[in-house]
């Protein structure tokens, strides 16, 4: 009897969610490809459901993690503006994940988002669709988990490595050129719908 | 480091917290501020959970003030009070499980020194009197047999505190706490005659009534262990929550105890640490 694919879909699946990866769902290998829903597709494939999810959203959101926060290797402030770019095209809301530490006794759900538990945050602002970037891959493996586990929102992964199995969409080698091909497609999606 | 690291990437400075941007535009990396500076600078202990009164708190605060190289310096702490405090530092730090982080700190200290040979990287130990005198013992006594060159910093409340109160190794004989009804058996256990013995170059007792000579314990103990040896600094901090006394009375329980003679504070050298310290000391004047 074959075994039904696992579909890696907006929660809440309940607490402890299994990792999409134990559940089969494999990394694409090939750079032009990517994640949606745990199904390898094209990376216009997956280009077009993100521009969709977001522009569809009530509520989006990007979360950009350390890695582009701080300027603190060349090439990440051009990537920071085109994250910024990018959200005002989606008419998306930035939240920061400055720090990966757990805070005591608890952060401050509206400013920003703590991977430990992403939840508050998502809850806070009843954020339906969000983006993570430039957050190390070990806490948006942890924090994506959290989420799909408490929450209903819909999950997108800029991965500069290979990936998030437990994103609904999951781009990898996300670099600026990329950004910028989402921001473009995302503007002339817009202007289609006018 | 190189102080271009701590940059906001253009355009996310309106959506970084105030205290991380505060950090970046007033913080203490690279101008060598010390306690006589508080109040002019944003300091690297955001808001904390301790409780109020918190002797460790202030001694926690005092010492990040005192790191001579804020910007180059990692922190090893361990389970108990602290631990709970080094989320909202802004120092690198490491939490180590309960009573390993003078073993963490030994390897730390070794692959910084291979990563990057020539440059200071102060590895300095926090942690309570459980970790350091009784859970972590033997980590803490080898590292110091070895000769490792780390600053172990005893934050000293004498007891378990954030566990609701058992009696630790550095309680004093007689204590009474919530979970020591009976009072403690044995005295309290003489640490920095043991750092000496164990071949520690920097010893000191202080106590956070007298920052400067709190800030100059922990300056001088991590100097030391940049070049010398093994440093330890044990710090006086009175828990007003488990020996129950009012938040306000913290200080004048330390003067207190001192006048009574139970408390002292004291500083051993050894004799090259004690020319190491006055050839940096002198170069300043």
């Amino acid at each position: 009897m074959a075994i039904p694919q696992y579909r890696v879909l907006p929660g809440p699946e309940g607490y402890l969610p299994p990792a999409a990866a134990g559940m089969g769902v494999i990394l694409p290998r090939k750079k032009d490809e990517a994640l949606v829903e745990g199904a390898i597709v094209t990376r216009e494939e997956a280009m077009e459901k993100a521009a969709e999810k977001l522009l569809s959203a009530k509520k989006p959101y990007i979360f950009p993690g350390p890695l582009v926060l701080w300027n603190w290797k060349e090439g990440v402030a051009e990537k920071a503006q085109a994250i910024i770019a990018l959200a005002k095209a989606a008419n998306a809301g930035i939240i920061p994940m400055p720090d990966y530490r757990p805070k005591y006794p608890m952060i401050n759900p509206a400013v920003e988002i703590n991977p430990n538990h992403p939840n508050l945050t998502i809850w806070h602002n009843k954020i339906d669709v969000c983006v993570f970037v430039g957050v190390h891959c070990h806490y948006a493996n942890v924090a994506l988990k959290i989420i799909r586990g408490g929450t209903d929102c819909y999950t997108i992964a800029f991965c500069a490595e290979m990936g998030h199995e437990d994103a609904m969409i999951s781009f990898r080698e996300m670099g600026l050129a990329e950004i910028k091909q989402l921001t473009d497609l995302i503007t002339r999606k817009k202007g289609e719908s006018r | 480091m190189k102080s271009d690291l701590w940059q906001i990437s253009p355009g996310f400075e309106e959506v970084m917290p105030a205290e991380y941007r505060e950090l970046v535009d007033n913080g203490p990396f690279g101008k060598k501020l010390g306690v006589a500076d508080m109040g002019t600078f944003k300091e690297l202990l955001e808001e904390h959970p301790l409780c109020a009164g918190c002797g460790l708190a202030l001694s926690l605060r005092l010492t990040l003030i005192a790191l001579p190289n804020p910007e180059d310096t990692i922190i090893v702490g361990a389970t108990g009070c602290s631990s709970l405090a080094f989320p909202q530092v802004s120092v690198h730090n490491i939490h180590s499980l309960f009573g390993n982080q003078n073993a963490v700190a030994t390897g730390l200290k070794r692959a910084l020194s291979l990563r990057f040979p020539g440059q200071v990287k102060d590895v300095v130990v926090i942690a309570g009197d459980g970790a350091t005198c009784d859970i972590g013992l033997e980590a803490v006594v080898h590292s110091w047999f070895r000769g490792e060159k780390l600053a172990t910093i005893m934050l000293d409340n004498e007891a378990y505190a954030n566990t609701g109160g058992q009696e630790s190794g550095m309680s004093r004989i007689g204590t009474v706490l919530n979970m020591a009804p009976q009072g403690k058996k044995f005295s309290k256990v003489n640490f920095p005659e043991i750092a000496k013995a164990a071949g520690c170059a920097y010893v000191a007792v202080a106590e956070p009534s007298r920052p400067k000579r709190l800030e100059q314990a922990v300056r001088r103990a991590i100097l030391v262990a940049r070049e010398i040896g093994p440093a330890y600094v044990q710090l006086f901090t009175p828990c007003p929550t488990n020996y129950k006394f009012k938040p306000s009375e913290t200080l004048s329980l330390i003067k207190k105890r001192e006048q009574e003679g139970v408390f002292q504070t004291m500083e051993y050298l050894s004799p090259e640490a004690e020319a190491y310290i006055k050839q940096i000391e002198e170069a300043k004047r």
